[in-house]
């Protein structure tokens, strides 16, 4: 297993050297001089030239790549060019509050997803089944960002339940974790009825009724271990993707997370916290590959580490 | 015993049968194309046709926009700012009292022809690498795989985001940018329908026959290869729109007063609490958008490979 994982890491670098290739690029791609993009638009010539001799832009362009990547791995992603405080001081206080969403909403995702999948696979064809699968469809052809709104509208503006934006205790988190989750939510809910229903028409459930197994024992104890196996892939990947939903979500809520420092960092073309917050959220999308992986290996067996 | 035919009875009535059979028509299957029974298919969806209407509609009202829009979607009425669903604005109007059902009408426009070009573009560009990637193979397979995963390295949304940080804000760089993220999708679901046709034997009789690689790419992998590509196509269009419309809502996408679903939905945010229909309206146009793609590119998909059927 720990081969497994060293040749999945040997896997990712050259994918996380290409991505830091084209985070470090994005600088040097925007039109412009990339000294007065990093010292701001407000920088004078002199703030600028000073810039420019101490991310060393005067010098070639792979010697600055790799002071760059060096810089990274200290830990030192430059200073903003709106607040001039050091990158790494931004995403620390964001950090938190995109995890709290990130995980909430998954949590969310999964709690709503599989169990609506699976009751709708047990009573297939059932009312339960199309509504769920009709809302499921929806869940999936829905903007976020409107759904927020709506959300918003419902129990913030008209039955005033819970907070409209910020920060702060649980009912802060209710409807931004909701209004990420909800795709996720139906995407797992899709997957785990038809992961099920194929597992549900397999012998060994067959046989396992003959033995005279209870409904209940069946599907709780040998139907859904085997179905959860695809369902776990599903899991990780809309994890991954939560992330950059986070951007969209952070955004209506004035949720203080990275994503919506990083809305903020390219409404102001401050070029080191996009760098920064890119970063960060691609290493963490990496990260979730990994875990899903090998928790995937590790929850069945037939996957070869080989 | 007195039930078995005699020997003699059925050497009379083999004539009589063979004349029957070749008189009444074999009950054989007329053999369709692929594209004849994923047509057939189709039809036999509702939920697939009911998306393909809605779609065909949207369309219309894309090119008709001129003649059933009631009111020209920039004109602003501040007299008439956020006036609610009524006779004279169906939809309301905004905060610059424009007419929301006209610019809704105006929008389907901007939001087709995003999901249009920018699918297209994402089409062009990861079809080509696919197919020089699957028929080449080796090292330059390699290459361009690892390029693209790179990209897929990044979350859909942030990679247009990534984008749109580089080249700004605006409609045509939303376009450019959705396509690009669509890239690496056309890319490998072309390779891997390249990988198994190349292996075929009548790509090796086209070799064999003194054909080009660029003859045998275009002519031969390329149409075989086309259901799932399309299936694709439209799938995209809906994951289009929706980022497009999200980039816009987040102000970088399409800027103020084009009419774009999203960054109406936007403007609409600031006034929800004293008028909601500014930012519904908008937002159920893209869900009916996206809706009816994915019913679409779903029952084409049904139709196409039937074995992936959910």
């Amino acid at each position: 297993m720990l081969g497994y994982i060293c040749r999945r890491l040997l896997y990712m670098t050259p994918i996380l050297f290409g991505v830091s290739v084209v985070i470090f690029l994005l600088l040097h791609l925007v039109p412009g001089d990339p000294a007065r993009l990093v010292a701001g638009i407000d920088a004078t010539k002199e703030d600028v030239e000073i810039v420019r001799t101490s991310l060393g832009l005067d010098r070639p362009l792979p010697v600055q790549y790799v002071s760059w990547l060096g810089n990274v791995f200290r830990g030192d992603l430059g200073r903003s060019a709106r607040t001039h405080r050091p990158v790494t001081h931004e995403l620390r206080l964001t950090i938190p509050a995109t995890v709290e969403l990130t995980i909430s909403a998954i949590a969310i995702a999964v709690l709503i997803g599989v169990a609506a999948g699976i009751v709708a696979a047990v009573r297939r064809n059932s009312a339960f089944d199309y509504s769920s699968m009709i809302v499921a469809l929806l869940g999936v052809c829905t903007p976020s960002f409107w759904l927020g709104l709506m959300l918003m509208l419902l129990f913030a503006v008209k039955l005033d339940l819970l907070p409209t934006t910020g920060r702060g205790g649980w009912e802060n988190l209710v409807l931004p974790a909701v209004t990420l989750g909800a795709g996720a939510a139906a995407i797992i809910a899709r997957v785990t009825r038809s992961s099920m229903l194929e597992v549900l028409g397999t012998d060994y459930i067959r046989t396992a009724h003959a033995k005279g197994l209870s409904e209940r024992a069946v599907v709780l104890r040998h139907a859904v271990k085997n179905a959860l196996i695809p369902v776990i892939t599903v899991i990780g990947l809309e994890f991954g993707y939560l992330l950059a939903g986070a951007v969209v979500t952070e955004t209506v809520f004035a949720y203080p997370g990275v994503g919506r420092l990083l809305v903020e960092a390219i409404e102001f073309r401050d070029y080191p916290v996009i760098q920064g917050a890119l970063l960060l959220l691609a290493l963490q999308f990496a990260l979730v590959n990994l875990v899903v992986d090998v928790l995937y290996a590790c929850s069945d067996p037939r996957i070869s580490y080989e | 015993m007195n039930s078995l035919p005699k020997p003699e009875s059925h050497k009379r009535a083999a004539p009589a049968t063979a004349e029957v059979l070749r008189a009444v028509p074999a009950p054989v299957r007329e053999s369709r194309s692929l594209w004849s029974d994923a047509r057939v298919r189709l039809m036999r969806n509702p939920v697939a046709l009911a998306g393909g209407g809605v779609v065909i509609l949207l369309i219309l009202v894309a090119i008709l926009a001129p003649y059933i829009a009631p009111y020209d979607p920039l004109h602003q009425d501040l007299a008439n700012s956020m006036a609610g669903p009524s006779m004279t604005h169906l939809a309301g109007t905004d905060v610059h009292g424009r007419d929301i059902f006209s610019r809704i009408i105006y929008g389907t426009r901007i939001s087709l022809r995003i999901g249009f070009l920018g699918m297209l573009l994402g089409c062009v560009v990861g079809v080509t690498l696919g197919l020089v990637s699957g028929y080449y193979g080796g090292r330059l397979d390699t290459f361009i795989m690892r390029l693209l995963d790179v990209q897929l390295a990044f979350p859909g949304l942030l990679v247009a985001i990534c984008i749109i940080a580089i080249i700004g804000p605006g409609l045509e760089n939303v376009i450019l940018a959705v396509g690009i993220f669509s890239v690496p999708l056309f890319a490998r679901v072309t390779r891997g329908q390249v990988l198994t046709l190349k292996e075929q034997e009548f790509i090796l009789a086209a070799r064999m026959m003194g054909a080009q690689d660029g003859r045998i790419m275009l002519t031969h992998l390329l149409p075989n290869a086309v259901a799932p590509i399309l299936v694709l196509c439209t799938l995209r269009i809906a994951t289009a729109i929706l980022t497009a419309a999200s980039l816009s809502f987040l102000g970088l996408g399409a800027q103020p007063p084009i009419p774009e679903w999203g960054a109406m939905l936007s403007d609409g945010r600031a006034y929800l609490s004293i008028a909601p229909h500014v930012a519904t309206t908008p937002g159920l146009a893209i869900l009916i958008t996206v809706l009816a793609f994915n019913l679409l590119g779903d029952g084409l998909r049904d139709a196409l490979d039937p074995r992936l059927k959910a």
